[in-house]
């Protein structure tokens, strides 16, 4: 097995792990007895372990979401189904590797499958954009979908990335053109479909592969509408907040169920999908088909007003009173036109000298 | 004098530059508002002559940002509006930190408006249509749930009264005080599109400065018609993302309303005095069917 990344918040677990190993060795090679002492290490590490992993902080989660060894969407695919035959292209321009897709066996059953795809090593990630597709990417996505529609396959998505790729060439073929229209065309599909987030859900490009009746999330997985990162650096001007930017912004899978955003959350082995990917794998599977089975009985017309319904709820406001209402009308009345000239930035420049 | 001498350089005693030298010229009495520099080619010029330019330099053709009911007041039929869910405002479901005291400021600093969108039913050119027109004043145009809501209401609105739907955006983006529930705004317009544009109706969607982010990439993009007004930024990714991202200076009129309708992203880029007339034309070229054949 490769050497696990260590994340931050698990060193003075593995702090102690390495005690034990070299208190181990010492005993070994000078045939000391230390079995007590080592049994009370053993059992403070295991202590340690239950008190870490239990109580995940929302920045911690972000920290596991993001690991490099997380399983994938391929991982998912090939411990989950079988017969898959992976679909390339989007008919317009390119096959952009950071979104991956094709169509598989789910116990028996015709599906298509799509997913952002994560590089497991610094050339892949690079062929891959760190997962972050261009416009090609959401394109072929919805090639594939629309193609599950027209075949009556269900559609089942990962997501999992830290959003749309920003670069000059993915804007001037339409980025914001093709995460809009995934939204509104994944809306109308007589077909169920499912979208299980398994590390990072940043931004429309995620969104984009997840207008699902199901939204499934992993324990911990994260889901926002911009990286913690990039509201550290609009809000505070400090992207190494990025751990108090998640606290604040609600992103685990505990969370968006409270919000009812997602309707379910797949159970992670202690200290994330990473350690135990077949363990995580047949939790998730087990789920997915469930949810799927109930999906199955909707007619095309009950999906569509299902998934419609699922997001038409989705959002928190309030009436104002009358009279706030009337206070409001009164400066209306006595208020000076708004002045022009305001200096002209780009949306993100402009954001972050409101924030 | 040696003939050398005459391709030297002139000694010239030299002032030292900087603000703190120069001298302090009394400040003339003008009133506050009377006049106003354009900040694309620092042209002055009055503001009430600015205003009745609608706001669009006289020098240079820049295009000032309007307010939403400044718009409203250029676009509909006698600047009248029926506006709808005027008393829908945020509240502060994340508890984020800040949040509620920014919103405050908000308020305070836009009096006439209770969020980044005002939605309605008006005229264009005689044609009934439901409008909703963005403003960047308010939260710099940030799509939160009331903004998702109120779009997502006079879409299912024209839909059910079977008009035409104009949206007039501007927007940094999603708004990230209300994080996934602001993210899932786009999925929320964009779905109810699905149903409105599906069942026949009509969406024009007029891309004004600025419209980046969740906006752009949700409802905005997806107009039967796509317009821009003159050199809008319209774009998913800011500027300075792009930059750091590919490491390389983007040219000036990166995302621009000309930009994108050279890179095939719009229909058509109007002139802000063009703009009523073209969207009568428009209108005009959907009068049903049925109408005409009755005329035979």
């Amino acid at each position: 097995m490769p050497s696990e990344q260590k994340l931050p918040f698990e060193k003075p677990l593995s702090d102690l792990r390495d005690k034990i190993a070299t208190l181990k060795k010492l005993a070994e090679n000078n045939g000391m007895d230390f079995t007590e002492e080592i049994l009370r290490l053993e059992e403070k590490c295991k202590q340690m372990e239950e008190e870490l992993y239990s109580e995940m902080t929302a920045a911690q989660k972000m920290h596991v979401a993001r690991h490099h060894q997380r399983p994938t969407s391929l991982d998912f695919i090939q411990a989950m189904f079988t017969d898959f035959m992976e679909l390339h292209g989007d008919r317009l321009f390119a096959d952009d590797l950071a979104i991956v897709g094709g169509l598989a066996k789910f116990n028996g059953l015709p599906i298509t499958v799509v997913g952002h795809q994560r590089g497991k090593d610094t050339r892949d990630n690079i062929a891959r954009f760190f997962g972050s597709p261009h416009p090609e990417g959401f394109r072929k996505a919805l090639r594939l979908m629309q193609q599950a529609n027209k075949f009556n396959r269900p559609i089942i998505t990962f997501i999992d990335t830290k959003g749309a790729y920003p670069g000059n060439t993915a804007e001037e073929r339409g980025q914001s053109e093709a995460i809009a229209r995934n939204l509104r065309e994944m809306a109308g599909f007589g077909v169920p479909i499912i979208c299980v987030v398994i590390g990072e859900g940043g931004s429309g490009g995620a969104l984009a592969l997840g207008v699902g009746n199901r939204v499934i999330m992993l324990e911990n997985a994260i889901y926002s509408a911009i990286s913690p990162n990039g509201a550290a650096s609009i809000l505070w001007k400090d992207a190494s907040k990025a751990d108090v930017a998640a606290e604040a912004m609600k992103i685990t899978a505990k969370d968006l169920l409270e919000f009812e955003i997602i309707e379910d959350i797949v159970a992670e082995p202690q200290g994330g999908a990473h350690r135990d990917v077949t363990f995580t794998a047949e939790q998730l599977k087990e789920k997915l088909w469930l949810h799927l089975q109930q999906l199955l009985q909707l007619t095309p017309e009950e999906l569509i007003e299902d998934r419609y319904q699922k997001f038409r709820k989705i959002g928190e406001f309030r009436i104002a009173e009358p009279a706030e209402q009337a206070a409001a009308e009164l400066q209306h009345e006595n208020a000076p036109s708004v002045e022009g000239g305001q200096e002209p930035a780009s949306g993100i420049e402009a954001e972050s000298a409101q924030v | 004098m040696q003939i050398k001498d005459l391709f030297s350089k002139k000694k010239y005693a030299t002032i030292p530059s900087g603000s703190a030298s120069a001298p302090e010229r009394p400040k003339r009495d003008i009133p506050e508002g009377l006049m106003n520099k354009c900040s694309k080619c620092g042209n002055i010029q009055y503001s009430k002559e600015l205003d009745k330019n609608l706001k669009v330099c006289s020098s240079c053709g820049h295009h000032y940002r309007l307010s939403a009911w400044e718009r409203i007041g250029m676009t509909l039929d006698d600047g009248r509006l029926h506006e709808y869910d005027a008393d829908m405002v945020s509240i502060d479901p994340l508890e984020f930190p800040g949040y509620a005291g920014k919103l405050k400021q908000q308020y305070e600093k836009n009096p006439n408006l209770n969020e980044a969108v005002v939605t309605g039913e008006g005229m264009i050119g005689g044609f009934p249509i439901v409008v909703c027109v963005m403003s960047f004043d308010f939260f710099s145009g940030s799509m939160g749930s009331v903004v998702g809501e109120k779009i997502t209401r006079a879409i299912e609105t024209a839909h059910a009264k079977q008009l035409p739907l104009l949206i007039f955006s501007t927007s940094g983006g999603a708004r990230m005080q209300e994080s996934i529930l602001s993210l899932m705004q786009m999925a929320k317009t964009s779905a109810a599109l699905s149903k409105f544009q599906g069942a026949g109706g009509l969406f024009i969607s007029v891309f004004t400065d600025p419209t980046m982010g969740g906006v752009s990439a949700s409802f905005a993009s997806l107009g039967d018609y796509n317009l821009a007004e003159p050199g809008a930024l319209v774009g998913f990714a800011g500027r300075i993302v792009i930059e750091q991202t590919i490491r390389q200076k983007l040219p000036d009129n990166f995302q621009t309303a000309e930009f994108n309708m050279q890179h095939g992203q719009l229909d058509m880029v109007v002139h802000r005095k063009d703009m009523k007339h073209t969207l009568t034309k428009l209108l005009d070229m959907h009068i049903v069917r049925e109408d005409l054949s009755h005329a035979e």
